[in-house]
């Protein structure tokens, strides 16, 4: 077994989530700090244009949304290290059937009740119904 | 990290690699556990996104957020997210001063986050606006409320780390508690992003 191969199994080992390909202090602190700059930058961005009149007021919800999806990827990589490299292939699966059920749970909810709340009769005539 | 990562795995003939390493091992089982956590925050997301409108005659969500306050208490998790970040690194390198150092701060900054909610919590209790005057109250004091209590937890995690630490040193199995503990904190950075956007600004503007 050549020291080669050895190289290379290495190289495409899992690593656990959490943790870096290669460590060093330099390349992990650069990390963070580029991590909290874009974390600050897109927390900035969204108070602003909570509070804003700057912007065409029916946008903002949709931004806010935007925004606060882009901070959350953020720190899933800077801060999770959580990537699409090939030795994190399991933690990225995971991420993804946890996002599906996130996803069914709210919009799921959201449409459901949406609906019940226009087709259900108003509850001072449930009420007459039930004396 | 690398002479706890590099390699515990074994080389099998054959060219089969053995088990995974205890490290990613632990480490992925937790992660499995955030993502389920996360499922459990994603229900109260839909009860409140679903109440958020049911205020029972009560106040509205615009009524009664202070954004001002928000704005303090994101700076404060997301510097903790980062001194825990700085933490790691100094656990990866050995360095228990930098480490006790770092992990001071990420406490303080989030014990600084939980007395502003309780203080919000508080005063809005004071105001006649508990989590009973009305169902949008209700899921908004279960979300924020679970939230902070996460936190909480993460504080208590985070002291017996130090002590742990502090008593046996960078051990392998302590390094795989502190993994653990950082990606728990991470995550609660990922979740406080979720409720700001969603509950305080979406909130606030409507």
């Amino acid at each position: 077994m050549s020291e080669h191969q050895i190289d290379d199994w290495q190289h495409h080992a899992d690593v656990a989530p959490g943790d870096e390909e290669e460590f060093s202090v330099g390349k992990a602190l650069a990390g963070y700090v580029v991590g909290l700059a874009l974390a600050v930058l897109l927390t900035a961005t969204s108070f602003f244009i909570a509070s804003t009149d700057l912007v065409w007021q029916p946008s903002i919800p949709v931004a806010i949304i935007v925004l606060a999806i882009a901070q959350m990827g953020v720190h899933l990589v800077f801060f999770l290290h959580i990537t699409t490299g090939p030795d994190n292939t399991n933690n990225v699966l995971a991420l993804a059937f946890g996002l599906l059920i996130v996803f069914l749970v709210i919009t799921g909810s959201l449409w459901i009740m949406s609906h019940l709340n226009q087709n259900m009769m108003p509850m001072d005539q449930i009420m007459q119904m039930q004396r | 990290m690398t002479d706890v990562m590099a390699d515990e795995r074994l080389h099998l003939p054959g060219g089969h690699e053995g088990p995974a390493s205890k490290r990613i091992v632990t480490g992925y089982g937790f992660w499995i556990f955030l993502l389920s956590d996360m499922v459990m925050f994603s229900c109260f997301f839909a009860a409140y996104a679903v109440l958020s409108g049911q205020t029972a005659g009560g106040p509205k969500g615009s009524e009664i957020f202070d954004l001002r306050n928000v704005a303090i208490e994101t700076g404060c998790l997301l510097l903790s997210s980062f001194a825990c970040g700085l933490a790691a690194i100094a656990a990866g390198v050995r360095n228990e001063t930098w480490f006790q150092i770092a992990m001071a701060v990420t406490c303080i900054l989030g014990l600084a986050f939980l007395a502003i909610e309780f203080n919000e919590f508080a005063s809005l209790v004071a105001r006649g606006a508990g989590p009973s005057r009305s169902a949008f109250l209700s899921a908004f004091f279960a979300l924020v409320g679970c939230h902070g209590l996460h936190v909480s937890a993460g504080i208590l995690w985070l002291l017996t780390m130090m002590a742990q630490v502090f008593a046996k040193g960078f051990r392998a199995d302590i390094l795989r508690r502190f993994l653990c503990f950082a990606l728990f904190w991470h995550a609660l950075d990922i979740i406080w992003v979720a409720v700001f956007s969603v509950v305080y600004l979406l909130g606030s503007t409507s």
